[in-house]
């Protein structure tokens, strides 16, 4: 006799499992991206533009470079919350 | 873990510990080169950095080097990296703009396109970024283990 949590987890499990299965297939094949323009712009000049091998570097620190901004922010609070949260208070 | 583990881990820790560092560094410093970058290699460092602290314990490390000291190497490293995202916008054209690639100054050769062989002095503004980040990640990460390990000390003390 299952209850009804049991019921409701199973039925909320099928469902994920039916979405999940669903965007599988409809997933593009491997190595074929449907619009591979920007990729192959900076695959072709990001050795040209920026001077580095490394294309990913380049899109890092180059061409999304707020994005690199951002992730240092995210690193910058983090590292203030915990020095706050740990500080020596006064005895 | 206050007071540090037994000198058998000391010594090995002190044993590995320049190969580690000279590791990260390599990764931050050939960021534009191969695979990794300020990011990865900052994190290598602050692993190294990690390994000293539990082997030796917070008192003796927290002698050494104090946490706002880091937090002041963190807080350059994000005043410069901000700084060369504006000095982009001072003599090129936008933010974030490359204006050291291509006028042979510091790291400004351009390799030809494809497969080509490394060459340290190429990438523009790139390496230079990556040193900051890679000082910001390297005294943030070790900031925060650092805090936590001696908070640990201070609650023992207490207790």
């Amino acid at each position: 006799m299952m209850s009804k949590r049991t019921i409701l987890a199973v039925t909320f499990f099928a469902i994920v499992a039916l979405f999940l299965c669903f965007s599988a297939l409809m997933m593009h094949p491997f190595g074929e991206p449907e619009s591979p323009e920007m990729d192959e712009s900076i695959i072709a000049n990001a050795q040209e533009e920026t001077g580095a091998n490394n294309a990913v570097t380049s899109v890092v620190f180059d061409y999304r470079g707020f994005d690199t901004l951002g992730e240092a922010t995210i690193l910058f609070t983090a590292v203030a919350g915990v020095i706050l949260v740990f500080r020596r208070l006064k005895k | 873990m206050s007071e540090g583990m037994s000198k058998i881990v000391k010594t090995i820790a002190s044993a590995a510990f320049p190969f580690i560092m000279i590791y990260g560094l390599y990764v931050i410093a050939h960021g534009h080169l191969t695979p990794g970058g300020g990011f990865q290699g900052g994190a290598i460092v602050a692993s190294a950095l990690a390994m000293i602290l539990v082997a030796f314990g917070s008192i003796w490390t927290m002698g050494k080097i104090k946490e706002k000291q880091l937090s002041l190497f963190e807080s350059l490293g994000a005043i410069s990296f901000i700084l060369l995202a504006f000095l982009g916008l001072g003599f090129g054209t936008v933010f974030f703009k490359n204006f050291l690639v291509d006028n042979n100054f510091l790291f400004g050769m351009v390799p030809e396109t494809g497969s080509t062989f490394a060459n340290f002095n190429t990438g523009g503004v790139l390496p230079l970024m990556n040193f900051a980040v890679g000082l910001k990640v390297i005294a943030g990460l070790f900031a925060i283990v650092l805090v936590m390990a001696y908070a640990i000390h201070t609650k023992e003390e207490k207790l």
